[in-house]
C-alpha cells in the first residue's frame, strides 16, 4: 500500500478546472517530486493533498486511510505536513519560538526538545541563531527554518513547494542536499520544484504536470533523459 | 521650494511645519482655552507651556538633522526652525491687526494675540520678545541637542514633571493639603494659580537629581538584580506585585471622589481594552463593533435587575453570570458567519453589528422590553452583604477586582496553548493551518473570549451609572478602546492600562482638552504611528518587529566601526 496516494482528484478555483483527473503515489521512504511549469497546478496539487483546498472528486489516502473529508488541522494531526511556498516563516518570533509553533499538535514536551535537538542537528546554523528573530534570517536560513519547523510534528508525509524559490544557486544547492539526508533518514517527501533538474536528481520518481493533467510518470532518471523534458523543463537541445 | 535647499537647511523646512502646527493650534482656540491655566504662576500658562514645547521639539529634530553637516549647523537649523515658527506667529498677529479674521476664525481674538506676544502694551516690544524667544528656543534645542543622551534625559524629565505638576495642579494641591503635615508645603508649591517660581526651581532640581541618580546607579541595580538567586529574584517581584495591590486598595481613600470617579472610568476602559486585546492584540481580528457585547452586558444587568420593567427582580451577582453568558453567546453567534472573512472585511461586519445591537435597543418596537430611547434606570447597586458598591470609591473595587481578574485570566491564556494558538493566527493564518491550528474554533475562542470581558464590564458600567441608555452604546466607544489598545502596544497587558490613562484618564482631568479631544485622539495617533508604533508600553515580540531594523543597522555601523581601524 502506497504511503501517500492522490487519486482521480479534480480542484476547481471557482469554474477554473486547476486539477483534471490528477492520481499520483508515493511509496514509503521515497522522495517523489512533480515537476511543471508555472501555472500548471503544482501548487494546487499540494493545497489539495494538505486540504487547505477541497477536491470535487477524487479522493487523498494515507496508508489506505481517507483524509480527503479532513479539514487541514486534522490531516496535520494524521501526518501530512506542507512547508509553505515562499517559506513563510513567522517573522517576529525567535528560530526557537518558531520550532515550538511547528510542534503545535503534539503535547509530548520531551519528545518536542528532542525533535528541537534533531533539527538542530540536521541545521547547526539553526541552532547558533535559536534567540535570533526570524525576519532576520537569510532567505536560506529561513527556508531551513521553514522546513525544521515542519520537522517539529514527525510528519509521515512531508510536502515541499518550492523549498529553491528565490534562493541564490549556492543556497539551492544546500536546501537539495538536505532534502537527500531527509531522504536518507527515511523521510517521505513529495515535491514540487520549477527547478527540474535538481528535482530529478534527488527524487526517486517524478510526474510531469501540464495544465493541470499528469503527462508523463516515470523514475527520476528516465524523466531527466526524456527528450521533451529536457526541452521543456531542463532547456537543453 | 527647492529641494536642494531643504536638504542643506533642514531648519527651513522644519520651520515651516512648526509653525503652520502653531498658527493652527492658536487659531482653534486651544491656546487661548488653555490660557486660564498657569503652570507657573504669573510667569508661563498652560497655552504657552503648549506653544513652547511643540516648539521645542520642532526645533529639536532640526537641530538632530543638522548634526549630520556639523555642529555649526545644529545651531544654524534649529535657531533658523525657532525664528520661522516666532516669524510666522508674528505674520498672525500683524495680520490679526490688519483685518479682522473673526469672522472665519471666531478664536483670532485680541486675547490671542496678547498671549502671543506676552501681553506687551507695545506691539512692536511684544514681537520683538516673540522673535527673540524663538531664537532662544532654537538656540536652547540645539545645546540640548549636543548635550550627552543621560544629562538631556535629566533635564527633560525634570522640565516634563515641572510642567506635569503644573497642570495637574487642581488635583494635586488639595490631596497634598489634606495632609496637615504637607499643609505648609502646599502653599510654597502652590501659592495660587500654578506652581511658584521656588517651587518649581526646587521641584526640578529633585526630579532631575532623582533621574541624574538612576541614570548612573539604575544600570547597576538592575544587573545586582538580575544576579540575585532566582528564589529571592521571586520573593523581590512577589513584593512588588504586593506593595503595588496594597497602593491600588487605598488609592481611593487618598485620592478623594473626583479622582476616584476619574478612576472607575479609566478602570471601566482597561476591563473593555483587555478584553478587545484578546480579539485584536493576541488574534489579531480587527473587531470594530466590541461595544455591541458591552450593550448586551448592560442591558441584560439592566433588564434583570431594574424593577422599572418588572420583569425579573434579580440582585446584581445573580444577574452577572448571566450578562457574561450572553456576551459569550452573541460572540459566537457573531463570530461563526463573520470570521471567515479577513482584515478590512471583518472589520465592516463588526461595525455593522455593533450599529445594529444600538439601533435594536432603541427601538420603538422592542420598547416594551429594552426600554427604547428612554434606556432602563433604578438598576439597583451591587451588595455584598450589608455592603453596597455605591459611591465612586466603592464602585472602584468592584472596578478593580474586575480588571484582575481578566487581567489574570488574559495572562495565563497569552502563555497559554491557546494563546500560541492565536499568535500564530494573528502572524500568518495559512501557516497557522499548516501547523495544525483549527482556525475557525482558535478564532471563535478569542471572540468569545473578548465578548464575555465586554459584557462583564457592560454589567459593571450598567450598576455603577444605575440607569442604561442606547446612547452610551455608539460606535465611537468601540473606536475608543481601540485607540486605547493602539496607544498602549497591541498585545500588551501593561499598555492597555497606560493607553486608558493616557486617552480616557488625562481627558478626564484636564477639562479644556474635552473640546478637542478627538483632535487630541487624532494626533496622538499619527505622533505613535510616527514616532514609537509599537506603542507606550510594547509588548516584546512587537517591539522586536519594529525595531529590527535599527538593530541592525546599529549592528552593522558596530561592525564596521570594529572594523575600521583594522583594515
Amino acid at each position: 500500500m502506497p504511503m501517500l496516494e492522490v487519486q482521480g482528484v479534480n480542484t476547481y478555483y471557482g469554474n477554473i478546472h486547476a486539477l483534471k483527473d490528477v492520481s499520483i503515489e508515493v511509496e514509503k521512504g521515497e522522495v517523489v517530486t512533480i515537476i511543471g511549469a508555472n501555472g500548471a497546478g503544482k501548487s494546487t496539487m499540494l493545497k489539495t493533498t494538505s486540504g487547505l483546498l477541497k477536491p470535487r472528486t477524487g479522493s487523498i489516502r494515507l496508508e489506505g486511510e481517507d483524509l480527503t473529508r479532513l479539514r487541514p488541522h486534522e490531516i496535520v494531526m494524521k501526518g501530512v505536513v506542507q512547508v509553505p511556498e515562499g517559506r513563510r516563516i513567522f517573522g517576529r518570533l525567535t528560530v526557537r519560538e518558531n520550532l515550538e509553533m511547528g510542534a503545535f499538535t503534539s503535547l509530548d514536551s520531551r519528545k518536542n526538545h528532542e525533535n528541537i535537538e534533531r533539527v538542530f542537528t540536521l541545521f547547526p546554523r539553526l541552532k547558533e541563531r535559536s534567540k535570533q528573530v526570524g525576519g532576520t534570517l537569510s532567505g536560506g536560513e529561513q527556508q531551513m527554518l521553514a522546513m525544521g519547523r515542519a520537522l517539529m510534528s514527525d510528519p509521515r508525509v512531508l510536502l515541499l513547494d518550492e523549498p529553491s524559490m528565490g534562493l541564490a544557486p549556492i543556497l539551492v544547492d544546500g536546501i537539495f542536499d538536505t532534502i537527500r539526508r531527509l531522504h536518507a533518514a527515511g523521510t517521505t517527501i513529495l515535491l514540487v520544484e520549477q527547478n527540474a533538474r535538481m528535482a530529478l536528481q534527488v527524487a526517486n520518481r517524478g510526474y510531469v504536470l501540464q495544465s493541470g493533467t499528469i503527462m508523463m510518470s516515470d523514475s527520476a532518471d528516465k524523466l531527466a533523459d526524456n527528450e521533451m523534458v529536457r526541452k521543456a523543463y531542463l532547456g537543453e537541445g | 521650494m527647492n529641494p536642494a535647499l531643504t536638504q542643506r537647511f533642514p531648519g527651513i523646512r522644519l520651520g515651516l511645519i512648526g509653525g503652520v502646527s502653531l498658527v493652527l493650534l492658536s487659531l482653534i482656540g486651544m491656546v487661548e482655552t488653555f490660557n486660564q491655566r498657569e503652570i507657573i504662576s504669573d510667569l508661563i500658562s498652560m497655552g504657552q507651556t503648549l506653544l513652547l514645547l511643540t516648539a521645542v521639539f520642532i526645533a529639536y529634530l532640526a537641530a538632530k538633522r543638522g548634526r549630520e553637516h556639523g555642529r555649526a549647523q545644529v545651531f544654524g537649523a534649529s535657531i533658523t526652525a525657532g525664528l520661522i515658527m516666532a516669524g510666522m506667529l508674528t505674520l498672525l498677529v500683524l495680520l490679526g491687526q490688519a483685518i479682522n479674521m473673526r469672522q472665519v476664525f471666531i478664536n483670532a481674538s485680541p486675547v490671542l494675540f496678547q498671549i502671543l506676544i506676552f501681553q506687551q502694551e507695545e506691539l512692536w516690544a511684544g514681537i520683538g520678545l516673540l522673535l527673540l524667544a524663538g531664537a532662544l528656543i532654537g538656540f536652547s534645542a540645539a545645546l540640548l541637542c549636543l548635550l550627552p543622551h543621560w544629562l538631556r534625559r535629566v533635564i527633560t524629565t525634570g522640565l516634563c514633571s515641572v510642567a506635569g505638576v503644573g497642570l495637574l495642579q487642581d488635583l494635586i494641591a488639595p490631596i497634598l493639603s489634606d495632609w496637615s503635615l504637607l499643609a505648609d508645603f502646599t502653599d510654597l508649591l502652590f501659592p495660587g494659580n500654578g506652581l511658584s517660581i521656588s517651587g518649581a526651581v526646587g521641584l526640578f532640581i529633585v526630579v532631575a537629581a532623582l533621574s541624574a541618580l538612576w541614570s548612573f546607579r539604575g544600570q547597576a541595580l538592575q544587573t545586582r538584580i538580575k544576579a540575585l538567586p532566582p528564589q529571592s529574584r521571586r520573593g523581590l517581584n512577589f513584593a512588588a506585585l504586593l506593595a503595588g495591590a496594597l497602593v491600588m486598595l487605598v488609592l481611593p481613600q487618598v485620592l478623594g471622589l473626583f479622582l476616584s470617579e476619574v478612576m472607575t472610568i479609566v478602570g471601566l476602559y482597561i476591563l473593555l481594552g483587555l478584553g478587545l486585546n484578546i480579539v485584536v492584540g493576541f488574534a489579531g481580528l480587527l473587531d470594530l463593533g466590541y461595544v455591541a457585547f458591552f450593550a448586551i452586558g448592560s442591558y441584560t444587568v439592566a433588564i434583570l435587575t431594574s424593577p422599572e420593567l418588572g420583569f425579573f427582580d434579580w440582585n446584581f451577582w445573580q444577574a452577572l453570570p448571566l450578562a457574561v453568558l450572553f456576551g459569550v453567546l452573541a460572540g459566537v453567534i457573531l463570530g461563526v458567519p463573520v470570521l471567515k472573512m479577513r482584515g478590512d472585511y471583518l472589520a465592516i461586519a463588526t461595525l455593522g453589528f455593533g450599529e445594529i445591537i444600538r439601533i435594536m435597543v432603541l427601538s420603538d418596537f422592542l420598547r416594551p422590553w429594552l426600554g427604547g430611547a428612554q434606556g432602563i434606570g433604578k438598576i439597583p447597586k451591587a451588595a455584598i452583604g450589608g455592603f453596597e458598591f455605591a459611591t465612586p470609591q466603592e464602585i472602584y473595587y468592584l472596578i478593580l477586582a474586575g480588571c484582575a481578574l481578566v487581567g489574570f485570566i488574559s495572562w495565563r491564556l497569552r502563555d497559554s496553548r491557546l494563546g500560541r494558538a492565536w499568535m500564530a493566527v494573528r502572524e500568518d493564518e495559512d501557516v497557522a493551518q499548516a501547523m495544525g491550528i483549527e482556525l475557525v474554533a482558535t478564532k471563535l475562542l478569542a471572540f468569545a473570549t473578548g465578548a464575555g470581558f465586554s459584557a462583564l464590564s457592560g454589567a459593571i458600567f450598567a450598576t455603577k451609572l444605575g440607569s442604561v441608555y442606547p446612547h452610551s452604546f455608539n460606535v465611537m466607544i468601540s473606536i475608543n478602546i481601540l485607540c486605547v489598545i493602539i496607544v498602549g502596544g497591541m498585545g500588551s497587558m501593561p499598555g492597555v492600562a497606560v493607553g486608558a490613562i493616557a486617552l480616557v484618564g488625562l481627558p478626564e482631568l484636564l477639562r479644556e482638552f474635552a473640546e478637542y479631544r478627538l483632535l487630541v485622539y487624532g494626533a496622538a495617533l499619527m505622533a505613535m504611528m510616527l514616532l514609537r508604533p509599537e506603542g507606550l508600553w510594547p509588548e516584546a515580540t512587537r517591539q522586536r518587529e519594529l525595531h529590527e531594523e535599527e538593530d541592525a543597522v546599529r549592528a552593522s555601523k558596530l561592525a564596521e566601526g570594529s572594523a575600521g581601524p583594522r583594515s
